[in-house]
């Protein structure tokens, strides 16, 4: 279990629990927080779960794998900060995780 | 204007099984989809990438299924409409009237939307000035290329159609390449042959830039590009082309007056049919209770969805179930009895 925060692009937050092994995408489809389309369900294949993840969380949750760098180049404004939240498992170190939704997945 | 007995909108595999399942039972059929290929987001999202869960198909590509669902469709004659969006669906008497995009209308009893997640269409810059040149200066495809011939043309993307097309237009034109990162997703080959073409001084290569801004009042003049490090520079342009892949967007299925939740279209589970009488979804696009997301369910609602068309467009006539093995009729439709 881990409380995740995500925060939309009009800085309402949204602190829910998410259980270990689902995704930071998952946690916020199933809690219907706003502003994290995932139309490709998972798949890496959309960039509409894309989120900026603040600085010291970004160098501690696992690297990016192969490919999500290339979906990421379609994303909505990327930064460098930007992560797939489907590619974000959730695990007890997540607890306290900050995730920004951007203003638009396209 | 063409008469058909059910016009599908979507040629991925759920609207190719219900292509097959309304021919199998007698019924016309069309089906009009936005992109310029067959096969929805099997051919555009994951060609190469194996499916699993196919029932009695352990394994196989979205290319594979998409190829074996038109093997499928061989013995029966079905018009595509490719690179078309429907955009009006109206009522006409007891008919639907549908047009597109390419200029075609139908008139049509039934209308089965296997739009997956809405059509797919060209992501775009997000500074909100780029649309005011969209489609003069700025494009997202090219359709003549000699339009930049002696000009500058500066290109986004990291992919295949943007690492081609710098190569291409470098021949004729004076190319900037803008990329995010300094890593290119296309073909080695030709991230190497657009690296040669940068020694050359054939192409201006800027990596960790994006778009920031366009200038110009009638006709672009210049763009500013920002750098990761927030340092930003102006370019010179006459053009500007994006290549960002595609991305689903629901459309102008949001205005046909269906019972929209979120991106999916409410449907009952005996016909698969919207509010709206003889519009039906099927697929990924269609939502209910318990309704699951995979390529299976889609082949059981398009089957049903096709069995609900057969009163509407045979009003007169009534629905007899039948099985291939045996049915001399079907066997007929299928071309394996004379």
């Amino acid at each position: 279990m881990a409380k995740i925060t995500y925060i939309t692009s009009d800085n309402q937050t949204h602190t829910v629990e998410v259980q270990n092994g689902l995704t930071v995408m998952e946690g916020a489809v199933q809690n219907d927080i706003p502003g994290i389309d995932a139309d490709c369900g998972g798949g890496m294949a959309c960039a509409t779960c894309h989120v900026y993840v603040k600085e010291d969380w970004f160098n501690k949750i696992p690297k990016k794998e192969d490919g999500e760098d290339d979906m990421l180049d379609m994303a909505f404004e990327p930064k460098t900060n930007s992560r797939l939240s489907c590619q974000i498992i959730v695990s007890d170190e997540l607890d306290g995780l900050e995730v920004n939704i951007p203003s638009k997945q396209a | 204007m063409k008469k058909t007995d059910a016009l599908i909108i979507g040629a991925g595999p759920t609207g190719l099984f219900t292509a097959h399942q309304l021919k199998l039972i007698g019924l016309d059929c069309e089906i009009v989809d936005n992109l310029d290929k067959i096969g929805g987001q099997c051919i555009e999202l994951y060609p190469d990438k194996p499916i699993y869960d196919i029932p009695a198909v352990p394994e196989c590509t979205g290319e594979e299924l998409t190829n074996n669902l038109l093997n499928q469709l061989k013995p029966f004659d079905i018009k595509f409409h490719l690179s078309e969006r429907v955009e009006e669906v109206k009522k006409e008497e007891n008919n639907w009237l549908v047009k597109t995009s390419g200029g075609n209308s139908f008139l049509t009893p039934n209308v089965i939307i296997a739009g997956g997640v809405g059509s797919f269409e060209p992501r775009k810059f997000s500074p909100k000035e780029c649309e005011k040149f969209e489609n003069k200066s700025l494009f997202y495809s090219v359709k003549d290329k000699n339009i930049f011939n002696g000009k500058t043309v500066s290109i986004f993307g990291g992919g295949d159609s943007a690492l081609d097309w710098a190569i291409e237009l470098s021949k004729e034109s004076h190319v900037n390449l803008i990329h995010r990162r300094d890593e290119f997703r296309g073909a080695q080959a030709t991230v190497d042959k657009m690296h040669a073409l940068v020694k050359d001084g054939k192409i201006n290569l800027f990596t960790k830039y994006q778009m920031a801004n366009v200038h110009g009042e009638q006709t672009l003049e210049s763009i500013d590009i920002k750098h990761d490090n927030d340092e930003i520079k102006n370019l010179k342009t006459e053009y500007v082309l994006g290549f960002f892949g595609l991305i689903m967007q629901l459309g102008p299925i949001a205005n046909w007056g269906l019972n929209l939740n979120k991106k999916t279209i409410e449907v009952d589970t005996e016909k698969f049919e919207t509010n709206q009488k003889g519009i039906y979804a099927v697929g990924d696009i269609c939502n209910y209770p318990g309704k699951l997301k995979l390529i299976l369910s889609g082949f059981h609602e398009g089957a049903l969805a096709a069995r609900a068309c057969f009163k509407l467009a045979r009003p007169d006539e009534k629905y007899r179930f039948e099985f291939t093995t045996t049915s001399t009729n079907l066997l007929k439709r299928l071309g394996k009895k004379e």
